[in-house]
């Protein structure tokens, strides 16, 4: 029997009596008369479809009823920051856009900052490279919240809205693998700048998908803001109130479906968002159904940013997307071809056939990479998830000394006990999904 | 680099006492050049040595809301004349880092929260880095903090020493500590003592040692590529 033998429950006894290890189909080998009661502790996960990835939720449940949820991650643990300090400053961002792999911008934008704060280049950054960065984060924040909301329903049972989801959120990967050459990991931010200028369709291309997704964002709205399941499912589940969310630094929509209007664009603002015409959307039902009506909404406001980004780059055309200083900006001139990113043809043959100082110069900083001088700094940016912080410390070598970073899902996450201790099994489903967290950055 | 600043020949552990505000922060010794050692170099730059110096101490005034959250923090914690909790204040880069004694790291936490003229409402981050170049504080521990009504940052550091990894826990302050704490202590060794259930979070429960640790290698096996032979990324040559 599998009451005496299990090695994490090697004891039957507690103070609150007699514990039993059931791994399914052995329900029967448990003599119902020494169970009292239905006190079950169920391993939700990492195995679930449900959670996100891999995220184990072990819960104590009475009945249908929570009682007690706790949280286990490592799942996902890869070991990016300490791989990180065994590559040059410019190979990082390779490793950090696939922590968050839904909103791989965020990544790179808080790491790239990073750098460049500590090399004092901020304001050396051109306005078309910076410009460049906030359309691709704003269109990956439309398709990672089309991704939170895609999974979100398909976890209560509305495919339709799943289906939908992940529809719309292809057409914007589309735009990024024009631009950066890839759909997801696009290592597309460079400390100093962006990898490459838009091909010479970007604009249109984005342009073309905005307008297809003003079409389609009010299906989102038509399908659930009134449906009445939907609202049975989300309404009053998953509730944190403002004071709660401070506490356990929950930032992001879960905060402002708190009536809190923190957004880092508007109040720490970073490459010139405050020159950018958008409203910080707020809700005042601090629950599942708030999170998701802002995360519409916030959709709507970022499709305003990129069309008022797209205008900004038609006047830009041409400008330098690299900052001035030859000896950070990398050398190597990428060129999306028809198999993805790869080296320009025309770069190759300047290197390898024309000029010697231009080869050694190229060789010098792609191998060894620039040096960082000594220092820490944190910067943090808004990432559809919250505040995404990169704490990078330098020694002034070629390599990070130390990088960390505060992930947005990491932090949010320790809200699901208070979310759903208390609440049906069910519930649980939908105050995880309405926390959206992505196990990548969870665990690094 | 800070040569010309720097005490020549000053090695980690022969007399650095960075916790003096007027002493540099020597983190470690960097030699040579160009990753090579032990070959037949000739380029001389083989012999180079330079200590690895973090930004020094400033003194006030520290400029622009600097200067007045220092001095609501000096005052605010600590007996009166002490300089309160704070060891030495860093401002670098356009950021404040306030060094504290990690007896008071507590209290310092609460009042930065609680005194309205601070308000930082929001622990950012807490994460840790290892430094075992600094003899006797290896261990720093990184809090940053945010304040929501003023949209301030400031960064809070606390260092102690391998032998004694022990610090005081701010969950009670910052809930939101709980998983960086654990983190710090799973990936460090940190023990945050106070903390409600300090176990690893990352790595497997039985997992030895702890990886971010500059002594922790990276791992990886050599690779081979057409023959050639790619090392692992740790043994490959460094430049730095």
């Amino acid at each position: 029997m599998t009451t005496t033998n299990d090695p994490y429950a090697g004891t039957t006894e507690s103070a609150d009596g007699p514990v039993f290890t059931v791994t399914g189909q052995d329900w029967d080998t448990i003599d119902p008369s020494l169970a009292d009661g239905d006190h079950i502790v169920v391993n939700m996960g990492p195995q679930h479809p449900s959670t996100h990835g891999v995220l184990r939720l072990v819960l104590e449940i009475d009945g249908e009823s929570v009682t007690d949820a706790r949280a286990g991650i490592g799942y996902l643990h890869t070991g990016i920051e300490k791989n990180m300090e065994y590559r040059t400053w410019t190979q990082g961002v390779t490793f950090c856009t696939r922590m968050d792999y839904v909103a791989p911008f965020s990544n790179e934008a808080a790491y790239v900052a990073a750098v460049e704060r500590l090399l004092q280049i901020e304001d050396q950054v051109p306005q078309r490279a910076q410009d460049i960065r906030i359309l691709m984060l704003e269109l990956n924040r439309i398709s990672s919240h089309l991704v939170c909301i895609a999974t979100g329903g398909m976890e209560i049972g509305a495919l339709t809205v799943m289906t939908c989801g992940f529809r719309d959120r292809e057409l914007i990967l589309d735009c990024f693998e024009a631009i950066s050459g890839l759909r997801m990991n696009h290592a597309y931010f460079r400390p100093g700048g962006v990898a490459l200028d838009l091909p010479d369709d970007g604009l249109q291309r984005v342009r073309d998908t905005v307008a297809v997704l003003r079409k389609r964002l009010p299906e989102y709205a038509a399908l659930c803001n009134a449906n009445p399941i939907f609202k049975r499912r989300l309404k009053g589940v998953g509730h944190l109130e403002l004071s709660g969310c401070l506490a356990l630094g929950l930032t992001g929509p879960v905060l402002r479906a708190t009536g809190y209007d923190w957004d880092l664009r508007r109040t720490q603002p970073y490459w010139g968002y405050d020159t950018y015409d958008f409203d910080v959307v707020t809700w005042d039902e601090p629950d599942a159904y708030g999170r998701f009506r802002v995360r519409l909404d916030e959709m709507w406001e970022s499709l305003r940013i990129v069309e008022q980004c797209l205008a900004r780059l038609a006047d830009s055309q041409g400008e330098p997307t690299m900052v001035a200083d030859r000896k950070i900006a990398w050398p190597s001139q990428l060129s999306v071809g028809a198999d993805g990113q790869g080296n320009s043809a025309e770069h190759i043959a300047h290197i390898m056939g024309e000029s010697m100082e231009a080869l050694i110069h190229h060789f010098k900083l792609v191998t060894e990479g620039f040096r960082v001088p000594p220092g820490q700094v944190y910067t943090a940016v808004e990432s559809p998830r919250g505040e995404i912080g990169c704490h990078a410390v330098s020694d002034g070598g070629t390599r990070p000394y130390r990088v960390h970073f505060r992930d947005p899902s990491f932090v949010n996450l320790q809200g699901t006990s208070i979310m759903s201790e208390g609440s049906m099994i069910s519930d649980v489903i939908v105050a995880v999904a309405s926390i959206d967290p992505v196990m990548g950055g969870v665990d690094r | 680099m800070t040569d010309e600043t720097a005490t020549p020949g000053s090695v980690p552990g022969d007399d650095v006492v960075p916790s003096d505000a007027q002493q540099l922060e020597v983190i470690g010794v960097r030699e040579g050049a160009f990753g090579v050692s032990g070959s037949g170099d000739t380029s001389g730059f083989g012999g180079l040595t330079r200590p690895v110096v973090m930004p020094p101490a400033s003194t006030a005034p520290f400029g622009g809301w600097f200067d007045e959250v220092a001095e609501h923090l000096v005052d605010g914690v600590g007996e009166a004349g002490t300089g309160g909790a704070i060891e030495k204040v860093v401002v670098d880069r356009g950021e404040i880092t306030f060094h504290v004694r990690r007896e008071l790291l507590v209290e310092t936490a609460r009042h930065l929260r609680d005194d309205p003229t601070l308000r930082f409402e929001l622990c950012s981050s807490l994460s840790a880095v290892h430094y075992p170049g600094e003899v006797g504080r290896e261990l720093h521990v990184v809090i940053h903090l945010t304040s929501m009504s003023f949209r301030r940052r400031i960064r809070v550091e606390v260092s102690v020493a391998d032998a004694d990894p022990h610090l005081p826990s701010i969950v009670g302050v910052y809930p939101t500590a709980d998983w960086h704490e654990r983190e710090a202590w799973d990936m460090f060794g940190i023990v945050f003592d106070g903390h409600p259930g300090l176990t690893r979070i990352l790595m497997p429960d039985d997992w030895p040692g702890h990886p971010q640790r500059k002594d922790y290698p990276l791992g990886g096996i050599p690779v081979e590529y057409k023959g050639a032979t790619i090392p692992a990324p740790d043994e490959r040559r460094r430049y730095s």
